[in-house]
């Protein structure tokens, strides 16, 4: 169950938490997402140290190794200001894991202080920099896929759309079974190679049918699972993560 | 290959076969699509979440004071006249319902819908002493007759359209074949009626079982349950131990969220309160009522308090109606009685690991059966804590712990580990995989199988950021 967060006003400055899979690559996604945090006149700071969240251990049953990763990065976000992670999955593992992994130990002070201050990127830009966009793109139907960590476990399933709402050229098109998961699940789709196949074919075919012409999402291993299947069919729909999406056409 | 051959530990397989077999994938998606909706809509004007919390508490409450309220629950039941008997494992609930049958000389049992019956293959069970169990739900009635199991815990021949059933009934029965479902039905009645005047024995399952009253609450549609309980001699009920509940007062609210997660009804055709074997007065009613409470592992899952969460499922199936796996392969890919997320956890602690460790990864953990579960088990949280005992690294005493493990693999998360903690390693080892970006190979299944592989950026995203704060 989600709680309600109470958001804070628009601080001065910010950790970025860039995420493996941005770093590695989509790091574009990750530069866009800086672009926008800096026009709203935040500072964005980087920790050098970072490397991953420790949810691919996590979900794969490494449960003391996924501790491992997660102390470490504890570490890296003394000063407390806000921690903007562009992707669902990773900050629901931050937010929501990390107080569960360090409860009883001596980091569990340390696991609930990164916690609190986790924020997705889209539910960031709308809730806290209360941003307004101004459209620049051209006319463009476009489907959101809100990953299934930002919805469910980060109670996050309007603040994509809510964005793209902001965008003037753009419509937003309803896709049957929109809260469907996309079929990514981490080591899901390999363990799971067939399910998740079809998985992401039903996906495809759903905003296909809703006449998008480009897909949006907040994360990018749905993006790299959603996309890939739509780039191996060779179709028209082109996927992006929705920092490039919002920065390309709000700048 | 018949469906009674599937196993757990061919989930792959299974699921292969059922992805590639577009009816039974457009008779599911097209059933849980109806159900999805109709469940939403039956919960328009209520406070979804406050009932699922009241559920969760009820159920909560209820296996907080288990042992006590089994043992208020055997008094009670004697009181009201009810025979209780206990069985530790499925042969003994087995031995116990086939001696009760022999004693009153039983030949034919007719029977209600029981998902703890299937459980404990009783109708094998049955039939090696001789005696003959008809299933007298519509869809039991119709799984039976194709010499199958149910995939479904509430459906159990969802996965059947009405040709099919208008075929099976053809060749089974002599019925006339026809595309009109309603007629089907009929005739199905017509088949059952007499059995039901002739069975010697009739068993049913339990939905809850009331501590305080001695009162076993059947909940159902078609009239079957009422007949089954009420026109035989002999009334059986089975049910797990973790049915109970302390009061009566807690049943409406759970039989609210029942009739609306299962099937998006606000009330069902019938609801069954039984409370004693006939009276002397009543127009009707059976001579003996007798209850089987089944353990089968269920003590074990209570003894760990996470697992024990799973004892609060009320056995709607929602988790399957919402489940993208489920929604595509079906019920009988998992090779299991309870298909779906909730069997993924159940069934481990009652076969153990060995045979199932290919459940709890059959998920993208995507949230969607928690999210629906009317009284909150966290599916998703205790499938991870199934994979980390799978594998090896947990502390439960679940059986089959570690079978899943590969050293290959359980290395690789060490290193990943590793570099991670290691911040300079882990830029080394990016390094690496953008130097080798184009080494990447062009087919790299499964994922390869329908989408493009995925290619490292030439520089990473530190590297960028750094680039941009020196310009």
């Amino acid at each position: 169950m989600s709680t309600v967060k109470l958001y804070p006003p628009k601080p001065e400055k910010v950790y970025f938490f860039g995420t493996c899979l941005i770093d590695v690559f989509y790091p574009g996604a990750g530069l866009d997402a800086v672009s926008l945090l800096e026009r709203e006149n935040i500072e964005v700071l980087f920790p050098d140290g970072q490397t991953c969240c420790g949810q691919p251990a996590f979900t794969s049953g490494y449960r003391a190794q996924a501790i491992d990763v997660a102390r470490h990065q504890l570490r890296l976000f003394d000063e407390p200001w806000p921690i903007i992670v562009p992707s669902g999955s990773c900050g629901g593992m931050m937010r929501r894991h990390y107080p569960e992994l360090f409860d009883g130990q001596p980091e569990e002070q340390a696991a609930k202080s990164v916690a609190e201050r986790i924020f997705e990127l889209t539910e960031f830009l709308v809730h806290v920099c209360h941003v307004r966009l101004k459209d620049h793109g051209p006319d463009e139907r476009v489907a959101m896929h809100t990953s299934c960590s930002a919805r469910r476990e980060m109670g996050l399933a309007d603040t994509g759309p809510a964005l793209l709402r902001q965008l003037s050229n753009v419509t937003l098109v309803e896709q049957a079974r929109a809260s469907e998961c996309c079929g990514f699940g981490g080591t899901f789709s390999v363990k799971h190679g067939k399910v998740s196949q079809a998985m992401v074919e039903d996906k495809c075919a759903a905003i296909e049918a809703a006449q998008a012409e480009h897909l949006v999402t907040s994360d990018c291993g749905c993006l790299m699972n959603i996309d890939g299947h739509f780039k191996y069919r060779k179709a028209k729909v082109h996927g992006e993560h929705i920092a490039s999406y919002l920065w390309r056409r709000s700048s | 290959m018949s469906v009674k051959t599937f196993t757990p530990a061919a989930f792959h397989h299974q699921s292969a076969q059922a992805l590639s077999n577009p009816q039974l994938r457009h008779n599911f998606r097209g059933a849980m699509d109806g159900l999805m909706a109709k469940r939403l809509g039956s919960f328009d004007s209520w406070d979804i979440e406050a009932l699922r919390d009241l559920g969760q508490g009820i159920r909560q409450k209820a296996l907080r004071h288990l042992p006590d309220l089994l043992e208020q629950l055997e008094a009670s039941c004697q009181r009201n006249g009810i025979t209780v008997h206990w069985a530790e494992s499925a042969d003994d609930a087995g031995r116990v319902i086939t001696e009760l049958c022999k004693a009153r000389g039983a030949q034919s049992v007719i029977k209600g819908k029981s998902m703890v019956s299937e459980e404990v293959e009783l109708n094998a069970r049955l039939a090696e002493a001789g005696i003959e169990a008809l299933e007298s739900d519509l869809g039991e009635y119709i799984v039976q007759m194709a010499d199958e199991t149910p995939s479904h815990i509430i459906m159990p021949a969802i996965h059947k359209n009405t040709a099919d059933i208008s075929t099976l009934m053809h060749q089974r029965t002599g019925t006339r074949e026809t595309n009109d479902a309603e007629e089907l039905t009929h005739a199905a009645r017509a088949q059952l009626r007499d059995r039901f005047q002739t069975a010697d024995v009739g068993i049913s399952g339990v939905n809850f079982a009331v501590a305080e009253t001695g009162t076993l609450c059947l909940v159902e549609n078609e009239g079957n349950g009422r007949l089954t309980t009420t026109v035989p001699p002999v009334h059986i009920a089975i049910t797990g131990i973790e049915k109970v509940v302390a009061e009566f007062k807690d049943v409406p609210p759970l039989y609210a969220l029942l009739t609306r997660s299962a099937i998006g009804q606000n009330v069902t055709t019938y609801f069954n309160m039984i409370s004693g074997p006939w009276r002397g007065q009543e127009v009707d009613g059976p001579e003996e009522v007798h209850l089987v409470l089944v353990d089968n592992g269920r003590s074990r899952m209570y003894q760990d308090e996470e697992y024990a969460e799973t004892l609060q499922c009320i056995r709607c199936g929602a988790c399957m109606n919402h489940c993208p796996v489920y929604t595509r392969v079906g019920g009988h890919t998992y090779g299991t009685t309870y298909p779906g997320p909730i069997g993924k956890i159940l069934m481990p602690h009652l076969l153990g690991l060995n045979t199932t460790k290919n459940l709890p990864t059959a998920s993208s953990l995507c949230g969607a059966c928690g999210e629906v579960c009317p009284v909150r088990i966290p599916i998703p949280k205790l499938l991870v804590r199934l994979r980390n005992e799978a594998v090896g690294e947990g502390k439960g005493n679940i059986e089959g712990a570690g079978s899943a493990r590969r050293p290959m693999e359980a290395m690789g998360w060490k290193l990943f580990s590793w570099l991670a903690r290691h911040p300079r390693c882990w830029r080394i080892g990016v390094r690496v995989v953008q130097a080798c970006r184009s080494a990447v190979p062009k087919r790299v299944a499964p994922w390869t199988d329908n989408r493009v592989r995925p290619t490292p950026a030439a520089t990473s995203l530190k590297q960028q950021l750094a680039q941009r704060r020196r310009s």
